[in-house]
């Protein structure tokens, strides 16, 4: 029941209620009078969206395609599966609903299901046909199936709906047999459109909820497993079965997931990316390996399904025949999966050269999964000295100079001294006024030094602007050599 | 005399090899070690650095990191590639390929902890595909080297391990280095030339050491031995000896 219109008002009722006499639009206080034993709980909208989900996420065991339907006041609400090509797998059609509704009723949670060939015709049936619980509408059959329920059966807007019927048009049926073009005219062409859509004149496609595996395959299990060893074992025959589709098309998998339904209907998933298209079983098996432990199996799990997301081509591996061995690039791309599995992907890094003269934006560190293939390009070697390591942002120091435009004899590092024993430049580095942000030319400038301490240790500083007297000059430290 | 001390020390050899061999359980021979060029560090056993080894590098400043890139990139030159796995984000592509190390080539982990940084550090070793492997930690337990040690020997890949935390007594790498940075020399134009102070702490089968190197300005990059320190062990050269019995 919820706050309805200034007063509290049934919202949805369970079959018992029904049956005795309760229906949803009822006002709270007629309900209590017509069934004394009610018993009432307060609507919670947002939490039953979430459940819906939920459920939405788990019909995905069934097929891929499955999205929700958009909820509707008065409780209507409803999962879209498009099962095209998926009934076979569970034994038929009336089987796949039988076996969603036993599912879904084990939960406690009653349910109609229908199959049709178009999803507002499922609807109509689901909601509205009178064949009990599961109803599969045969190829063939939509008209005929349709003709004897309401045309509020067609998901119509509730004044349309309303319209219809006080002019005579009570059933799908007095729409299909009237001439369509009056119809339009008279009724607007949403109530045309409809029809279409609903007799499958017009394609209505299913967004669904979750990305969609250019390859799937799963597993499902006669009893809920939870051992680690049970789900490994499971997941390697799947990807046995997903290299086997890969190698039949040419493609190896840059990114898969493993989706696992628990047996109380809700689900946990791992994905796993490559630098590389693979479709080697070992390899991805080691990496999902890393992932596995992380994989909470609840009360269960009674389905596993592995995704290929994104593929790519790969031809035939040429393969040393001296050794068996793959070329070298390839292992080192098993070993950056390896290490991605682990570590991150953000954290498998390569060194990518970009044309600056500044010295922090010379050179960046790119994911190694961002990259297509191998960078090809070699940061050239610099004329001038460059640091082995360079700090991601310049520190702030505080030197001694004898002269405003000399080098520092001594300067303030982490609160440390370091006395300067000799000293190179400057190297002059100027802004990139070219570009829009970058400071003025006379502001952003870098005089470079490199110093050497008293122990021999290789600094790379530098002074930012150029001298003007009367304003105190900031240092800053950038880098250490080798 | 010579040439008995010469058929001796070549017996040695051969038996040395053969426990060798022995000890790790196979009959192939390990990989050519890396020469350091020039002849210069003769001191270690068999004229140069152990391929298919971990080695154990001190220090913490830009000498240390300098020295292990200058390693990576002789032992890259067969054009595989080399894993750095370290904590830090500030490793500078220019800088590295000035010590003939291509940035291209490098593939870096960037690990949370040392555990993280070990753990990749086995995962490249164990590979097989990578020139070499190097990796910086604060702390690793002889254990964890000993499992590097263990793989880069079945592998044949080079392993560097470079740490800044305080020495530990027991390592199982084949040899152990310091690395610091010394004064500048100056070429003969008057520019400063970078130089190393590489201290070989211990080295098996080999004798302690001590050098100052810089890198030499010729393309082939071999480092040049300025000075041999006054301060390594006495260790007379078997020539020496025989000198010293005669006088005596």
């Amino acid at each position: 029941m919820a706050a309805v219109r200034g007063g509290q008002r049934i919202v949805a009722a369970d079959a018992a209620a029904r049956a005795g006499g309760v229906f949803p639009g009822m006002p709270l206080t007629d309900a209590r009078a017509t069934l004394p034993a009610l018993f009432t709980v307060e609507a919670d909208p947002d939490g039953d969206l979430r459940a819906l989900e939920t459920l939405a996420l788990w019909c995905g065991r069934y097929s891929p395609w499955t999205t929700i339907d958009a909820p509707e006041p008065h409780g209507s609400a409803g999962i879209l599966v498009d099962a095209s090509g998926c009934a076979h797998l569970f034994g038929g059609e009336a089987a796949l609903l039988e076996d969603i509704v036993g599912r879904l009723r084990t939960w406690g949670v009653a349910s109609r299901a229908a199959l049709a060939e178009t999803p507002g015709a499922a609807w109509a049936v689901a909601r509205f046909g009178n064949r009990g619980t599961v109803a599969v509408v045969p190829p063939g059959g939509l008209t005929a199936a349709l003709a004897p329920l309401p045309v509020r059966a067609l998901r119509l807007e509730t004044a349309l709906a309303d319209d219809l019927e006080r002019v005579g048009l009570r059933r799908i049926s007095d729409l299909t047999n009237v001439p369509r073009a009056p119809l339009a005219t008279r009724f607007g062409q949403a109530l045309a459109d409809r029809l279409d859509l609903v007799l499958g004149r017009t394609a209505e496609p299913v967004s669904p909820r979750r990305p969609v595996a250019v390859l799937r395959t799963r597993a499902t299990f006669p009893e809920p497993i939870a051992d680690p060893a049970d789900i490994a074992a499971a997941t390697r025959r799947l990807l046995d079965e997903v290299a086997v589709h890969l190698a039949d098309g040419h493609q190896g998998a840059r990114r898969l997931e493993l989706v696992a339904y628990r047996s109380d209907g809700t689900l946990a998933e791992i994905v796993v990316g490559t630098a590389r298209p693979t479709r080697d079983p070992k390899h991805l098996d080691r990496l999902f390996a890393e992932k596995l432990p992380a994989l909470d199996a609840g009360f269960g799990i009674d389905t596993l399904a592995l995704g290929v997301l994104v593929a790519e081509p790969l031809v035939p591996l040429q393969r040393d025949l001296a050794s068996g061995r793959a070329a070298p690039e390839d292992d080192a791309g098993r070993l950056v999966d390896r290490l991605g599995a682990r570590l991150g992907p953000e954290r498998v890094l390569r060194l990518q050269a970009r044309a600056s003269h500044i010295p922090e934006r010379a050179c960046r560190a790119v994911s190694a999964f961002a990259l297509k293939s191998l960078p090809e390009m070699a940061i050239p070697g610099p004329r001038q000295p460059r640091p082995v390591r360079l700090l991601p942002t310049p520190e702030a120091i505080e030197v001694i100079a004898p002269v405003p435009d000399h080098p520092p004899v001594l300067f303030r590092w982490r609160r440390t001294s370091y006395e300067v024993a000799r000293a190179e430049g400057p190297e002059r580095i100027a802004p990139e006024w070219w570009l829009e942000g970058a400071p003025a030319p006379e502001q952003g400038v870098r005089d470079y030094f490199r110093v050497e301490d008293k122990a021999g240790r290789r600094y790379w500083l530098y002074r930012e602007g150029v001298y003007l007297p009367g304003v105190f000059p900031r240092w800053y430290l950038h880098g250490f050599f080798a | 005399m010579s040439s008995l001390s010469l058929s001796r020390s070549q017996a040695l050899t051969a038996l040395r090899e053969q426990i060798h061999r022995l000890e790790q359980g196979r009959t192939a021979c390990p990989p050519a070690p890396l020469a350091f060029g020039a002849g210069a560090l003769a001191a270690l056993p068999g004229g140069g650095l152990a391929r298919g080894a971990l080695h154990e590098i001190l220090g913490s400043d830009g000498a240390a990191h300098g020295f292990a890139a200058w390693l990576a990139a002789r032992l890259a030159e067969d054009g595989r590639p080399v894993l750095w796995c370290r904590r830090g984000r500030d490793l500078y592509g220019p800088g590295l390929a000035a010590l003939g190390l291509d940035p291209a080539r490098l593939i870096l982990a960037r690990a949370g902890s040392d555990v993280d940084v070990l753990w990749a550090m086995e995962e490249g070793l164990r590979s097989g595909c990578l020139a070499a492997v190097l990796g910086e930690a604060e702390k690793a337990s002889p254990t964890a080297a000993r499992r590097l040690q263990l793989a880069a020997e079945a592998s044949g890949v080079t392993g560097l391990l470079l740490r800044s935390g305080a020495e530990t007594s027991s390592c199982p790498a084949v040899t152990r280095w310091r690395v610091a940075a010394t004064a500048s020399g100056v070429d003969r134009y008057g520019s400063p030339r970078p130089r190393w102070r590489l201290e070989l702490l211990r080295c098996r089968h080999g004798l302690p050491a001590s050098w100052i190197v810089e890198r030499s300005d010729d393309a082939t990059g071999h480092l040049v031995v300025v000075a041999d320190l006054l301060d390594r062990p006495a260790a007379p050269a078997a020539g020496e000896v025989a000198r010293l019995r005669r006088t005596g």
